[in-house]
Formats: C-alpha cells, structure tokens, sequence
C-alpha cells in the first residue's frame, strides 16, 4: 500500500522535528593533533554539555547524522573517512572542525595529506580555530540545525571569529 | 544445500580474529587492532598504527626555524609545550644562547599546568573505558579549571604557543599568580578524592587490580618510559635524571610504585598531580626576575644535537640538525607512546577482551604523536611488507633511473 503525498509530508515534517531536536553525531579524527578532538570531546562534558542540547556522541557511522570531522585528512585515513561516510544513512551532515581541517592549516605542505575535509566529501559547516573553541563548536552545530529545519541542506556555511564568544579570561574554582 | 565433503578435514580449532579501529567508539584517535581471541581470551594482538601520519618531520624541514616551532607544536594536541619546549631548547643549544632564568621557570611552570591537564584528562578517558562515567565528567569538570589558567596565562586554551625561540611570550603578573594559586588549591582537594575513588572504591579496584600487571624486569626489557615505567618501580624521569629548563633549581620528587598492574598506573599518576601541586608553589614562590626573551639570530649555526623532556606520558626526544641555513637540516621526534605500545601488545595476551581498552588506556597513547611510519603497500599484488634497507636502497635506485 502506497502512502499518498500528504502524508509522506507529514512524516518528513516528523522527521525534521526529530532530527533538529536530537542529531546524533559521530566523530572522526582523520590526522589532526587531538587538540580539536579534545575540545569536541570537552563540549560534551559538564561545562558546555551539548548534550542537553540533544546532541549525543554515537559510536557507529549507521546510527549517526552528523560527522563531525578533524585533521587535513591522511593518505592513510582517506579511505575509511570516505567508508564512514558511505554508511552513514541518508540525509547526512559533514561539520569540519579545525583549520586543518578546513585547507590543511599548519600541515600545508606537508607530504602526507589531502589538505582539507572537502577535498574528499561535501562539507556543511567549516568551524575554524586551531584549535576552535567549544563554544564555537556548538556554534556550528546550532548553524547546522537552522539549516536542517529547512528540510535539506542549503550552502555550505563558515563561521566567522566574530560569532565566537570572546575568552573568558581567568577564572579559577569551580568550572 | 550443504554438501558433505568427505575428503574435507574438520577444521583443526581456529582462532577468531576481532578487528577494532581505527573508527572506533574508544578512543577519540584512529588506531587499528587485531585481537586473536578464544573465547574470551586474547591470545594475540595486533597493532596497525599510521593513520594519523601527516609528514610533520618532513615538514619542519621546509620551514624556517620560526615556524618550525608552530609545526612541532601541533604533532600533538594535548602536550602541545613539551614538543615547543623541546624544539626551542634543542634550537636554542645550537645556537649557543640560553633563555633567561625567569623565561625558564615560566616554560616549567606551564609545563606542570599542562601535566595537570594531560593527566586529568586521561583520568577521565581511562575512568570511561572502565565504564566509570561519573569520574569521566567529574575530572572533566575540574580539568576546566586549568585550562581557565593556561588560557589567561598564554591566551589560547590548546596549542598555547608559550614559548619562542630564545625565552617565552607571557609573564606571569600578580593577578595571574593568585588565579594559579587559588586553582591549584581547588584542584588539590578535588585531587584528595579522586585519590580516595582510584584506592577505595569497589568496582574500580575490581577493573583494575592485577591486570596488566607488567613487572621491572619486563619494564625494563621493554624500555617503557614515564608513569607506565614508574607504576612498575622504575625510577625513570628526565626532569630528575637530566634536569632541563628551570628544574635544576625547583627539584622533582619522582612518584613509583611497585605492583606494575593499572591500578598502580592510577595511583602513580594522581599522585604525581600532587608533586605537581606543589612544584607549581614552588616556582610561583622563588620565580627569578629579569626578561623573557633573549635574540636568537635568523640562522642557526652548523651542528646536531639531542634534546631530551618529560612529557606528561614520558621521554620526549628530539635530534636536531642545523646546516647552518634559515631552516632545519633534520628534526627526529621520538615520542613517549613508541616504547609504550610495545607493552600493550604483549601485556594483552592472556586477558579478557573486554580489558583490553583500559590496558590501552593504562599506557595513556596518543596516536598524533606515535604516528611516524607508513606502511610499503605494493600496488600490483597488494602485499602488505616490511622492506629492508638493501631493498629499498635498490628500490630507490630503480626509481631514480
């Protein structure tokens, strides 16, 4: 039995809603230094906790929405950044986190890598930073969410440095 | 339907082989490891590294010995100083100069923050392997307070870019000096209790109790560096054995234990969190006066030389070559988790599978820093090899006619 437009409408509005409200992320490091890697690991700890936004880390690429991508991309690791990406089920989402992550950043010119994410699969969000802060990082999760709530994803977007919140400055005691 | 093949041999019993990695929900860096099991047993392990090679010797080569720094500086995220500092004193022993005492006891004292940071860190990787999330947010959340530190001291909270050729770029001002003291007084109460969570608490002791226990003899054996060859009572530690930078002045209580299992790597490295407590109130209290920075000329005369650190996870080694020119000759990197991931594989063998990330752990890895190999694939029969130096001297002889 066929499910006839109207309602095919309806359940991808249910869709979307769920998918803005709660995208599952899966994170790859393709060849950077873990500094962009620990801050995408301290947003989902108790002082940014993107969790309470929805956001949940997922270990499998096939239960997964977003990638959220580091590093220029390897030799090595191109192969299983393109792998991960094919099990990834559709619609699917590509953050880029880091500078060299964005055109190789500090690796320019280095042997061994592609030289940014897009030069391998199509990018959404491109987070800049070396390493970007988490708040920047939200910040292009939340971007990516607009976009969502639009159906399908629209032009690939780039966060400026004005739409990072500025540092905090010093701070000691409780985080 | 299946047939049944009489001349076929029922198979004789067969190992079964578990790939992890490197996409992996363990750890946040790509690795690739093959487990023989049976049953549950490990019988064999495996481990395929690289994936995280991007060619950063090479690159420090055709670069100034500026830039070099920020290059060195992003082999590895977490202990981003150690590699600077290493860098800037090996560049800097070329050179013949010598940054100034205080410009010294500041690269010691970001380095401790940074121990403290790396080693909170870990805490709460190993705490998650072990299923032990609560700690994981708990050393997280404290871990917050150092950063908030390093940030306010050198403006970036990863790849702080402390040092530069020749001294430092940030003083410590009084308003610094009492933020570090009060954070480090938070952080050694919170410290007490992780001590008290790591030693007492059931379930945790259960995970890590005699497993992988590694004894001296096979520390030593193995020339495993750092907390993993002091949990197993080494006495192994560059800032006491060859003091570097301003440890000569600040001395360095190096923490061992002697049961050689992961509960001993615990115990040692949050013990060593408050030997860095303290050295941090040591410096802060006896920080020496003057500048940050002496000139270091634009080329480095001709020469080679070694430089060896402590890094939160062990020996830091670098050989530098200088030709005399605006850039470098040659830079070796010889990271801390090279000599470790030698003992994973071997203290594998005869645990539970499900061990295996926290014996993993135990040896705190980072891949970004271990990855300087690549393996000889050949293209037309798709053999995997290792090659030896007379095959590829030849082969690099075909290649070049």
């Amino acid at each position: 039995m066929d499910i006839n437009k109207t309602w095919q409408g309806v359940l991808d509005q249910v869709k979307t809603w769920a998918r803005v409200n709660s995208p599952w992320a899966i994170h790859y490091n393709s060849g950077s230094c873990n500094g962009c890697d620990i801050e995408i690991l301290a947003t989902l700890t108790p002082r940014y906790d993107a969790e309470r936004l929805g956001v949940k880390l997922e270990g499998s690429p096939r239960h997964a929405d977003v990638l959220i991508c580091t590093g220029p991309v390897t030799r090595q690791s191109r192969e299983r950044l393109i792998r991960i990406y094919d099990q990834m089920p559709e619609p699917k989402f590509v953050i880029a986190v880091g500078a060299c992550a964005l055109s190789g950043g500090a690796f320019q010119g280095c042997y061994n890598i592609m030289g940014g994410i897009d030069e391998v699969i199509p990018v959404d969000v491109f987070v800049p930073g070396c390493p970007p802060r988490p708040e920047a990082i939200i910040d292009g999760v939340v971007k990516l969410l607009g976009q969502l709530q639009g159906g399908v994803s629209a032009e690939p977007v780039t966060l400026t440095e004005e739409s990072v919140p500025a540092p905090q400055g010093v701070k000691p005691g409780l985080a | 339907m299946a047939t049944h093949n009489p001349t076929q041999k029922a198979p004789e019993r067969e190992t079964f082989k578990i790939p992890i990695g490197p996409q992996h929900p363990a750890l946040k860096e790509p690795g690739h490891f093959e487990f023989a099991v049976d049953g549950e047993t490990v019988t064999d392990a495996t481990v395929r590294l690289g994936y995280v090679h991007r060619g950063i010797e090479k690159g420090v080569e055709s670069r100034t010995w500026i830039q070099g720094q920020y290059l060195v500086e992003r082999v590895c995220g977490i202990c981003s100083h150690v590699h600077a500092t290493t860098y800037c004193l090996a560049v800097e022993k070329l050179a013949g100069v010598e940054a100034p005492p205080r410009a010294q006891a500041i690269r010691s004292l970001v380095a401790e923050l940074e121990r403290i940071h790396s080693h909170m860190l870990w805490l709460g990787v190993a705490a998650h392997e072990a299923g032990f999330d609560m700690l994981f947010m708990y050393s997280w959340r404290d871990r917050e307070t150092v950063m908030n530190l390093l940030e306010g001291i050198t403006g970036n909270r990863v790849n702080y870019s402390a040092n530069i050729l020749g001294g430092v770029k940030c003083d410590i001002t009084p308003e610094q000096d009492a933020a570090i003291r009060a954070g480090v007084d938070y952080l050694e109460e919170r410290t007490r209790h992780y001590l008290d969570v790591v030693q007492n608490d059931t379930m945790f002791m259960r995970r890590t109790k005699n497993v992988g226990t590694m004894t001296r003899e096979q520390a030593e054996q193995m020339g495993v560096v750092g907390p993993t060859a002091r949990a197993s009572g080494v006495p192994r530690d560059i800032r006491v054995d060859a003091p570097y930078a301003a440890y000569k002045d600040f001395p360095v209580n190096v923490i061992t234990e002697t049961a050689g299992d992961l509960h001993a790597r615990f115990v040692v490295r949050v013990n060593e969190l408050f030997e860095t407590f303290r050295l941090i109130r040591a410096i802060l209290d006896h920080l020496p006066e003057g500048d940050l920075q002496t000139r270091v000329k634009r080329k480095i005369p001709a020469g080679e030389t070694i430089m060896r650190i402590e890094a939160p996870r062990g020996e830091l080694f670098y050989y530098v070559k200088s030709a005399g020119g605006e850039t470098p000759d040659r830079v070796k990197i010889r990271t801390p988790t090279l000599p470790n991931m030698a003992s994973v594989l071997e203290l594998a063998v005869g645990h539970q599978l499900a061990d295996m990330p926290m014996i993993l752990t135990g040896i705190d890895p980072c891949f970004s820093c271990n990855d300087r190999m690549i393996t000889v694939r050949d293209t037309h029969s798709n053999q995997r090899d290792v090659w030896t130096w007379d095959q590829l001297r030849k082969y690099g002889m075909n290649a070049a006619q």
